[in-house]
């Protein structure tokens, strides 16, 4: 009898076996897409559509953080197609050989994406990106909280303001919250000397306890909620809190922000270039940007897309800031070893004491 | 009793895999990350680099011993209670109390966010009433607050559970010889409830002490525990990805959980009559 039930028990085992390999057979006939993107990055319903164009499965997932996703994709515990970084994670991930080449040939909507957003420092040959959206930081506040006098110079320095202690928020990431500290002493984002980063971690300290919070997707609820009166963050997300709580007005800080692209990469080791590139070309054409923009409410790279938006969008002077704002403003690059080093040391110090 | 024992290892073999691959495996890796730097070389770096987060260390056991702490006193009160009352209110309390835990957990501490808030449920009540509303969240108060909420559960279940089973008639033996309530509970109840309290403080602590979402969401990224630590490193969040600096200091915290284990262990003499771990 027991040897009965062994055999049962090795013959299910073969069977599982068996179909498990049929499976992976099976599904071999249909194409799947792994695409990872930002969360709250896309208009969901575009999809369906591509999977209906095309006949290739999508499995859409999301991550919080360029940091997130680069420690999934680099210990290579999940394999990606199309990944969606920022402009110096993107740098980072081409220096070290973890993007493929793009077939321009295979992306002709490339076409439709402006000038200025080509060529840019961290892909300078546009050999590995697609841009996807653009956007500048900001300094958002509660007008019924803060005092006209404290915003009438469009400063920074807002964020470091006593008056408003326990009532500010900042970004709970060090790339972000180091930026803000280097433009109020006027050094670039991209410094090299680990001197200013020390001097932009004192500032930082400083800082600590005049805030309510390090914070990064918990802002939506406590600005629209006037729980907090200030908070530096993404233009395209200002803009969505201000439609839910119209007392939140936002600027570009006299002393510069940091203007970041994210834009549409394929991963080297992935079987299906072709199909991801194939995605990258539909979701640049015309009528899927537009709902791209309007659903996230970031810039968009696309020209075509852009003359088919609200001018109220398009003309509003922080999300589509003019060229003199946009000189003012500086693109994060891959910082080197040490320096990205220094920066994790320095921001762990600073949240730990 | 070779067939025996044959029979033995195959209804335990699918236990035996499950903890090989996903509990010996996994701290086989952690032990192995701790000790070795980037380029997997043996070192003993990442090892002496805790020094540097002591403080943290300190942050996050005294927070986590304070919530042990109130747990323990809210819990059992309670366990007792529900222990003597009639079978089937018994059950209605005990699923009162796990009411809560099928809810998911993060839901339940962003609730808790709302309450706590500036103008959240409470400031806005206290302001109803006429009232200055105070400061609660982004606090070490808001964090224990958290931890009690959320590992409550933990705590009166082991003691409830031992509770039921110390009969009514050696209480009421030990009123008969002369005890009156506090030699009752001194003599009798508390030390016959030991395995219970041994198994709900493990299993407070442990999570407590360990924690990062609580003091994220109710400490505004302000209140750093040693969780928070690791998670920076295993996910990057600080900009660089540390896998050996993260293994380090989560080996170093399952040593310390360990040791309390068996410090609370060797007061637990009579280990076979009880408890859920």
């Amino acid at each position: 009898m027991k040897k009965r039930i062994l055999s049962i028990v090795l013959a299910l085992c073969t069977i599982c076996g068996v179909l498990s390999l049929a499976g992976c057979g099976g599904s071999s006939g249909r194409v799947t897409l792994n695409v990872y993107n930002w969360g709250e990055y896309i208009d969901l319903s575009v999809i369906p559509e591509f999977e209906k164009e095309t006949g290739v499965k999508v499995n859409y997932t999301t991550y919080a953080s360029n940091e997130e996703m680069y420690a999934k994709v680099s210990s290579g515990a999940a394999s990606y197609d199309v990944v969606v970084p920022s402009d110096y994670m993107i740098g980072k991930l081409i220096e070290e050989g973890l993007l493929a080449e793009l077939d321009f040939a295979n992306i002709p909507n490339y076409k439709y994406i402006g000038e200025e957003y080509k060529g840019l420092a961290y892909d300078p040959e546009n050999k590995y990106s697609v841009p996807y959206t653009w956007g500048t930081t900001v300094v958002m506040y509660n007008k019924t909280m803060v005092d006209p006098a404290d915003v009438a110079d469009k400063s920074v320095d807002l964020l470091w303001n006593e008056k408003y202690k326990d009532q500010i928020l900042t970004f709970d990431n060090p790339r972000d919250a180091f930026a803000l500290a280097l433009s109020k002493l006027g050094y670039s984002f991209n410094s090299e000397n680990p001197d200013e980063w020390k001097q932009a971690a004192e500032l930082l300290r400083q800082q600590k306890p005049l805030l309510q919070a390090y914070v990064m997707d918990q802002v939506f609820d406590k600005m629209e909620a006037g729980e907090a009166a200030i908070a530096a963050y993404y233009a395209g997300d200002a803009l969505i809190i201000q439609e839910e709580n119209p007392d939140v007005e936002y600027y570009i800080p006299k002393e510069g922000a940091n203007m970041f692209v994210d834009a549409m990469c394929v991963m080297k080791n992935t079987q299906h270039k072709a199909v991801a590139e194939a995605f990258i070309n539909f979701m640049m054409k015309t009528d899927v940007a537009v709902k791209t923009a309007e659903v996230i409410g970031y810039a968009t790279p696309h020209t075509g897309a852009k003359a088919q938006l609200d001018p109220t969008i398009t003309g509003n002077p922080v999300v589509y800031p003019d060229t003199q704002t946009l000189q003012n403003t500086e693109v994060f690059l891959n910082l080197t070893p040490e320096i990205g080093q220094l920066q994790s040391d320095l921001w762990t110090d600073i949240k730990k004491d | 009793m070779n067939r025996n024992s044959l029979t033995k290892r195959l209804v335990t073999a699918p236990y035996t895999f499950w903890m090989l691959i996903f509990v010996v495996v996994p701290i086989a890796l952690v032990v192995y990350y701790a000790l070795t730097d980037a380029n997997g070389r043996f070192t003993m770096e990442n090892i002496m680099a805790i020094v540097d987060y002591k403080k943290t260390f300190g942050v996050s056991v005294e927070l986590a011993l304070i919530s042990t702490a109130i747990c323990l006193l809210l819990a059992y009160p309670l366990a007792y209670t529900i222990s003597r009352m009639k079978a089937h209110r018994q059950s209605t309390m005990v699923m009162l109390v796990m009411l809560p835990m099928w809810m998911n957990f993060l839901i339940r501490t962003y609730a808790w966010m709302t309450i706590l808030e500036n103008n959240g449920l409470i400031n806005r009540f206290v302001r109803m009433l006429g009232g200055e509303g105070f400061r609660m969240i982004n606090t070490n108060g808001a964090v224990v607050l958290g931890m009690v909420y959320n590992f409550l559960p933990y705590m009166i279940l082991p003691i409830y559970t031992v509770l039921t089973k110390i009969e009514q008639s050696t209480i009421e033996a030990a009123q008969d010889l002369g005890a009156n309530r506090a030699q009752v509970f001194r003599r009798i109840l508390f030390p016959m409830s030991v395995p219970g309290i041994i198994s709900g403080i493990t299993m407070v602590f442990v999570p407590a002490v360990s924690t990062f979402v609580i003091s994220k969401l109710l400490g505004g990224g302000k209140t750093f525990l040693i969780g928070d630590i690791i998670e920076n490193y295993f996910l990057g969040n600080t900009g660089t990805v540390n896998y050996n600096i993260g293994a380090s200091l989560s080996l170093v915290l399952m040593i310390l959980i360990l040791l309390s284990m068996a410090v609370m262990n060797h007061f637990d003499k009579d280990e076979t009559s009880g408890g859920m771990l």
